[in-house]
């Protein structure tokens, strides 16, 4: 009996060194802080303007999952959201990454408000200058005396 | 029956409403008195009858006429009647109705107004009035019916028709499908109907302002007229904006208030233009400047108001192609379109009569100030709108949706907000037309050395990051600010008059109370801001799975998992609910219970957070998940949120401001600067 088991005695060595090295490569389990401080950079690609870390959902909890598999096989924080946006598209990172016409969302803002600066500054300056002289009063016209006929009415309404 | 009835309501409400707008345009361009009074009464009788028609869909939902399909949409047996009351605007059929009947109210109200010296205004006010009313009242009778009953085929089809379609039987189903949880909330039963009267009492503004264009009374008596319309409607929609955040904070558990989310944003953005208008309007009143840009203010305030009400109700923010299909949404667009470029055209056909009579004599001067805010708010409203707009023009283009969230917003509005808060400080001590660098410099000095006080003792404090220090002293300098033109006032008051300091005060505020309330809701906004600091630079959070007995800690806090309980309740409710025990610094200070509560009808969970908050800061723990059947772990979400009861403090003092700065003033509206601006021609009619 002993001898026929005796090839598996010399295999034990063998084994527990894979052993060892198998625990040492895994990385302890990330917490859920490690997790949901990437997760909240992420937008969940189902509900909508909702971050990774708060939804509710089954999938977000899935997707969550994925992120603290992702973290214990040694991903880094970038290499986890690429992985997102090429499952998923652009539309799960919290800003639109700047490129193409996705510039556009960047610089319009700024434009605008400078440009409103500027319609406002030459607004100011136009307004600083002196305005015209009167010109010599004209004879009451009829309306304008009918409104003050109005208006005297009204005061004495009061 | 009464399904019939609130519909054939509706429908005479629509055909009153073209009447009256027919009547009152014939009116107005015949002289004919008579004819623009058939209008008004026209007007004044929309109010009755949708007032019926809101009657019947209450009728229905409190009796549970299952039959009745938005019934069955919004409510349940199990709902409280409170709920199943307010259901009315739980939905989008109701909601538009209630819509049309603040429209209504709020035109009718304004029709019974004394109109001797604005008869010319009467008509036009009444078109645009019932313009915008018939345009909603249409959108319910052939879009969204909320009387749309349920009928079966013989082989089993439900269909919703508003009339029995031949080879149907009446479909009765024994229960409704019941509110969606989250909005069966105090907050959200509330946040509506002040969104709505805010949107609703903007109208007013701006059909005074269609009014004052087509009959070219040019002056600023349509501002005089609807100051105080414009000041309620800002303080609803103000009311409206904070009740959404404080619901979102108890119910939606993610910790915050304000996610920048496109439907916050929709009902932001109308605010962010009627402020800067409120801003504005004082401009024209003091100095005769910026008569056009305040009817583009309110031109925009409106047609944000539609767009608000576009961007929610017409599945546009889902996707541009939810947009085209439903039946909603491109009417919206058509009326926006129509009302904006038909409002432009009136401003460019006045726009050289509009040319500002005054001069701008300094960049230091309070109308020049004025003026920066209106560039602020306005640079928030094009960031806002942009940042809205953007997803769609991306799905259109490049057919990829983005996502452009609150690191965008946040990161691009932060210093025009906190330019905001500078302007908040040195404007109240500027003068109209002559302040100067010298001027300002001469009264601030006192405020901004103790405002540096209040830095240096936070740096003691161990305050070092820089935003929160800035946003902190803008916040201590306005504070200081404010309270010390309080102070110069009644000081002034106590010498010249010889009254008590206290007296002085409160003659101060109410002989002035548009200024005055003006500051006070300056005092609540900063008040705001120390909350919102707080929460946004401040703000810590962790996540651990416990075992029970077990503890974690954030700050000075220690949380221990005690038990959870599962149990359903009679109202179809299945809830877990945890039992946790919270210490400070080692001391206990009481149990804290948060839940998640899952909604058998509708199948949906709510999570409801367990809270314990303080004018220091809030502990806000949320439950995630639970060892099923034992319950011997739970997993816990738990935020510390610095300073968070100063946002919901400051909002009931802006609310005591605006309040202030409405309330009528015993004081003759024919001023002598009146009378000089003055140049229309009297009514005829």
């Amino acid at each position: 009996m002993l001898k026929k088991i005796w090839p598996i005695f010399l295999l034990i060595p063998f084994l527990s060194l894979a052993i060892v090295t198998v625990a040492s490569a895994q990385q302890p389990t990330p917490s859920d802080d490690e997790v949901n401080a990437i997760a909240r950079q992420l937008y969940c690609p189902v509900c909508e303007n909702i971050p990774l870390d708060v939804c509710p959902t089954q999938a977000c909890a899935q997707w969550r999952e994925l992120i603290r598999q992702k973290l214990a096989d040694g991903w880094s924080e970038a290499q986890i959201k690429q992985y997102f946006v090429q499952q998923y598209g652009d539309r799960v990172l919290a800003t639109p990454p700047a490129r193409g016409l996705n510039w556009l969302v960047y610089i319009i803002p700024p434009i605008a408000i400078i440009l409103g600066a500027y319609i406002l500054f030459s607004a100011i300056r136009t307004w600083k200058r002196p305005l015209p002289q009167p010109t010599p009063q004209e004879p009451a016209s009829e309306l304008t005396d009918e409104y003050i006929r109005r208006l005297e009415e009204e005061v004495h309404k009061q | 029956m009464i399904a019939n009835f609130g519909y054939g309501s509706l429908i005479v409400t629509f055909l009153v409403s073209l009447y009256g707008i027919g009547a009152a345009i014939f009116g107005a361009r015949r002289d004919a008195a008579s004819w623009v009074n058939s209008a008004r009464n026209a007007m004044l009788l929309t109010f009755p009858l949708v007032t019926l028609s809101a009657i019947s869909i209450v009728y229905l939902l409190a009796n549970g006429h299952y039959e009745v399909e938005y019934v069955a949409q919004v409510t349940s047996n199990s709902m409280p009647l409170y709920l199943k009351v307010t259901a009315l605007w739980g939905g989008q059929a109701g909601s538009l109705v209630f819509w049309c009947w603040l429209m209504s109210a709020f035109s009718s109200a304004v029709s019974l107004r004394r109109w001797d010296r604005d008869r010319e205004f009467l008509p036009w006010v009444i078109v645009v009035c019932l313009i915008t009313l018939a345009f909603f009242l249409g959108m319910v009778i052939f879009i969204e019916n909320p009387f749309v009953r349920l009928w079966q085929s013989f082989s089993g089809e439900p269909i919703a028709r508003m009339f029995q379609p031949a080879g149907t039987l009446p479909y009765i189903p024994s229960d409704g499908n019941g509110l969606n949880p989250l909005l069966r909330h105090p907050g959200m039963v509330l946040h509506p109907p002040m969104l709505y009267l805010g949107f609703v009492s903007f109208v007013i503004p701006y059909a005074f302002a269609i009014a004052a264009l087509i009959t070219g009374r040019t002056d600023d008596r349509w501002i005089r007229i609807t100051r105080r319309w414009t000041l309620v409607a800002w303080l609803f929609l103000s009311m409206g904006l904070v009740l959404g955040m404080r619901w979102a904070y108890d119910v939606l558990g993610w910790g915050g208030y304000w996610a920048w989310d496109p439907v916050e944003i929709a009902a932001l953005m109308p605010w962010l233009a009627g402020t800067a208008f409120l801003h504005s309007v004082m401009i024209q009143e003091k100095r005769g400047l910026l008569k056009q840009w305040n009817l583009v203010l309110i031109i925009f305030t409106y047609d944000l108001v539609i767009f608000g009400t576009f961007l929610t109700r017409s599945g546009v923010l889902s996707s541009v192609h939810a947009f085209a299909q439903s039946a909603i949404g491109p009417v919206f667009f058509a009326f926006i379109g129509l009302t904006l470029i038909t409002s432009l055209a009136f401003l460019m056909r006045r726009w050289n009569e509009l040319a500002g009579e005054g001069q701008m004599t300094s960049l230091l001067s309070r109308e020049a100030l004025f003026l920066d805010n209106n560039l602020l708010f306005m640079g928030i409203l094009v960031v806002c709108f942009w940042g809205v707009i953007f997803p769609l023009i991306s799905e259109l283009v490049t057919g990829q949706k983005v996502t452009v969230g609150p690191p965008f917003y946040k990161r691009a509005t932060g210093p025009l907000f906190a330019g905001l808060l500078f302007l908040m400080a040195i404007s109240p001590l500027s003068a109209w037309r002559h302040s100067n660098i010298k001027t300002i410099r001469r009264v601030i000095w006192k405020p901004f050395i103790i405002s540096l006080v209040a830095v240096v003792v936070l740096l003691v404090a161990g305050v070092t990051q820089p935003f929160s220090l800035l946003g902190f002293w803008l916040v201590a300098l306005v504070i200081l600010v404010t309270l010390y033109e309080f102070w110069r006032g009644a000081l002034a008051r106590h010498r010249a008059q010889g009254e008590i300091l206290p007296v002085a005060l409160w003659r101060l505020a109410s002989r002035n109370r548009r200024r005055y309330g003006g500051y006070i809701v300056h005092l609540g906004m900063v008040i705001m801001a120390v909350g919102i600091i707080g929460i946004e630079v401040f703000q810590t959070q962790t996540q651990a799975t416990l075992q029970q007995g077990e503890s974690l800690s954030l700050g000075a806090y220690d949380m221990r998992y005690d038990s959870l309980a599962i149990f359903d309740t009679p109202d179809g409710r299945n809830v877990a609910r945890a039992i946790v025990t919270l210490s400070k610094n080692g001391k206990i200070i009481g149990d804290l219970h948060p839940r998640r509560d899952y909604y058998y009808e509708s199948q949906q969970p709510m999570t409801i957070p367990g809270v314990r908050s303080t004018w220091e800061d809030d502990f806000y723990v949320v439950l995630v998940d639970w060892q099923p059947v034992t319950s011997q772990s739970a997993t816990f979400k738990v935020y510390h949120n610095p300073l968070v009861n100063w946002l919901w403090m400051g909002s009931l003092i802006f609310i005591l401001g605006t309040l202030v700065a409405a309330w009528p003033e015993q004081e003759s509206e024919l001023t002598t600067e009146n009378v000089k601006s003055a140049t229309y021609i009297p009514a005829r009619i």
